[in-house]
């Protein structure tokens, strides 16, 4: 295997040997990243001068014999929606194009801490709205296992990216989906982890009482090594959980022997692509003979989950978008004469079109007199899939899902119909509904292309999600397949 | 629920979005699939179901009221369109 194909631990032992510096490292990539970026287009911003800089200092510490992180010196990227302190941070849209924060998010914060060699900030859907990184206000990413297709959305970059070997690992941001569905379709391990263990100060806001950011690695022990450098308690988010945060490595192991595994039915309903469906079968059937106890359970509310998140998303985001009015930051207009209408036309011209739809959506349902009917009706349904969890987890462990209904889909397929679009989501808004956490790990290959499989454990339960996330890996070889990018 | 075009102008000018004439029809038409898919909600009773606003079990979650100063002005300002005397500028409100 080339060396842009390792997984960060493997990584590791090769800087710790020595076999291998940092900066030679952090040139493979570039290299890498030069020589497959004009097909794959991950990318919206380089950091490079930095990344080289931060390579140097981790080197001079692994040369002093210094104790490093165990991500020290291995060069990763973020979604362009984590906010970096004097590095452009676009959401992929008009509106940020020029955005320059003055601060970092404390996730990048922490990587930053423990020796992460950033590469630069990575394409998505515009403000992490959409499922196929069509709808960034750039250019679309490509699936590096076949250029024709999307790389799911909205983190497409950030899934692309890690696929295709133009980083180790990188963070997103999942707010119904939006980690463990391109992660799937781009054959990599994406975490959603429960709402509330890691910070979200400095992710810019789009749902924020469903987004959670997260990491997407090449296998589960790396999930694991991000998931504990950004995981814990910050005073900065109101919503950040005061727990202490277990040592998710001792939960890396490949036993399963009586864990109870819920099926939920829903789950299997009409529109799973049949080939999907007989990957994820085949991944139960292997669970089972690792000693797992497996039983179909019924989630009864899983149906209202999609309509539920698509009044509360974009309620959500249609506030949290006001802020962009042209005077802080960000686009304006410069011909408006008045206010309002400066306001009105740096929004129009600001935002996209997927965008304004969700904006124009969730004002409706907070407007007077739709209020009770559609946002408050989606906050009581919102109890109602909570209790489904919550029932579920009285008796299982772990429940066990496709992550996506089908494999990745064509560009174009689906851009005229928004709710065709939606539809793609069917499987993961659940868990963003309920806060609970959910990962999606490779689990076969349908016509050449990569297929997920999603666990959902209890709140805080990642330890478990990733026994048996690496026990499923411990016996298959599906998270050690890369794409030949550019070749058919 | 019919969404007019009337409706989208309305919300449109809530949302504070000046939109054209083909957008206006285009939401129009979306906005009305899209929240015919949502009544599939009423298909639910609720009575009797408290609403969730937020999963965590979190109130309200207090500091110090210790005055600081995190950001950087100039750094802060560098991101307006347009700014003087360390101010935001914005075109002429009365």
């Amino acid at each position: 295997m080339e060396l842009y194909e390792l997984t960060a631990h493997e990584l590791r032992e090769k800087l710790i040997k020595k076999e291998i510096s940092s900066v030679e490292l952090t040139n493979v990539f570039y290299s890498r990243i030069e020589a497959v970026e004009n097909h794959i287009k991950s990318y919206v911003t380089f950091t490079k001068e930095r990344a080289l800089k931060k390579a140097r200092q981790i080197d001079a510490m692994l040369a002093r014999g210094e104790q490093t992180h165990p991500l020290a010196g291995i060069p990763m990227a973020l979604k362009d929606n984590l906010c970096t302190q004097g590095v452009r941070t676009t959401c992929s849209s008009k509106m940020l194009e020029n955005y320059i924060p003055p601060y970092d998010a404390t996730v990048v914060e922490r990587l930053d801490a423990a020796g992460a060699v950033t590469l630069g900030k990575l394409n998505m859907d515009e403000f992490a709205m959409g499922s196929s990184t069509e709808n960034s206000r750039f250019f679309p990413t490509c699936n590096p296992w076949d250029l024709e297709r999307v790389p799911g959305g909205s983190s497409g970059g950030p899934s692309a990216a890690v696929a295709a070997g133009e980083a180790v690992y990188s963070l997103g941001s999942d707010t119904g989906g939006s980690i463990r569905q391109p992660a799937s379709l781009c054959g990599v391990v994406g975490l959603k982890p429960t709402y509330g263990l890691v910070s979200r100060y400095g992710l810019v806001a789009f749902a924020s009482s469903l987004d959670q950011i997260g990491p997407f690695t090449r296998d589960v022990t790396d999930c694991a090594l991000v998931l504990q450098a950004i995981a814990g308690h910050d005073p900065m988010d109101s919503t950040s959980a005061d727990l202490p945060v277990p040592n998710y490595q001792e939960a890396l192991i490949p036993d399963v022997k009586g864990l109870k595994i819920g099926v939920p039915k829903e789950y299997f309903a009409a529109g799973l692509d049949p080939e999907v469906e007989q990957l994820v079968k085949q991944a139960i059937k292997k669970y089972e003979e690792l000693g797992a106890i497996i039983e179909e359970t019924s989630m009864p509310h899983t149906e209202y989950a999609l309509p539920a998140y698509y009044v509360i998303a974009p309620a959500e985001c249609s506030s949290n978008l006001a802020r962009y009015d042209g005077v802080r930051y960000g686009y304006r207009d410069k011909d408006a004469e008045d206010i309002v209408s400066m306001f009105m036309k740096t929004r129009d011209e600001g935002f996209g079109p997927e965008v304004k739809r969700r904006i124009m959506l969730g004002t409706y349902a907070l407007s007077s007199g739709y209020y009770d009917a559609y946002y408050l009706k989606a906050l009581k349904v919102r109890t109602l899939i909570k209790q489904d969890f919550d029932r579920a987890f009285t008796k299982y462990d772990v429940l066990l899902t496709p992550t996506t209904t089908s494999v990745a889909f064509k560009f174009g397929e689906k851009t005229d119909d928004p709710l065709a679009m939606y539809q793609n989501d069917i499987c993961t808004v659940t868990i963003n509904l309920a806060g609970v956490p959910a990962i999606s790990i490779p689990c076969g290959f349908s016509r050449g292309l990569p297929v997920g499989l999603q666990l959902i454990a209890k709140p805080f339960g990642e330890t478990t999600l990733f026994r048996a996330a690496y026990a499923f890996e411990s016996v298959t070889d599906y998270h050690r397949q890369r794409p030949q990018v550019g070749v058919k | 629920m019919n969404i007019t075009k009337k409706d989208v102008e309305h919300v449109a000018l809530l949302a504070r979005l000046e939109l054209t004439e083909a957008e206006k029809e285009n939401y129009t038409k979306e906005l009305n699939a899209i929240l015919e898919f949502m009544d599939k909600l009423n298909a639910l009773d609720t009575t009797g179901v408290q609403p969730t606003a937020h999963v965590l079990n979190i109130h309200n979650v207090f500091r110090e009221d210790v005055a600081s100063n995190n950001l950087d002005r100039e750094a802060v300002l560098q991101n307006a369109p347009d700014q003087k005397d360390g101010q935001f500028r914005v075109p002429r409100i009365v």
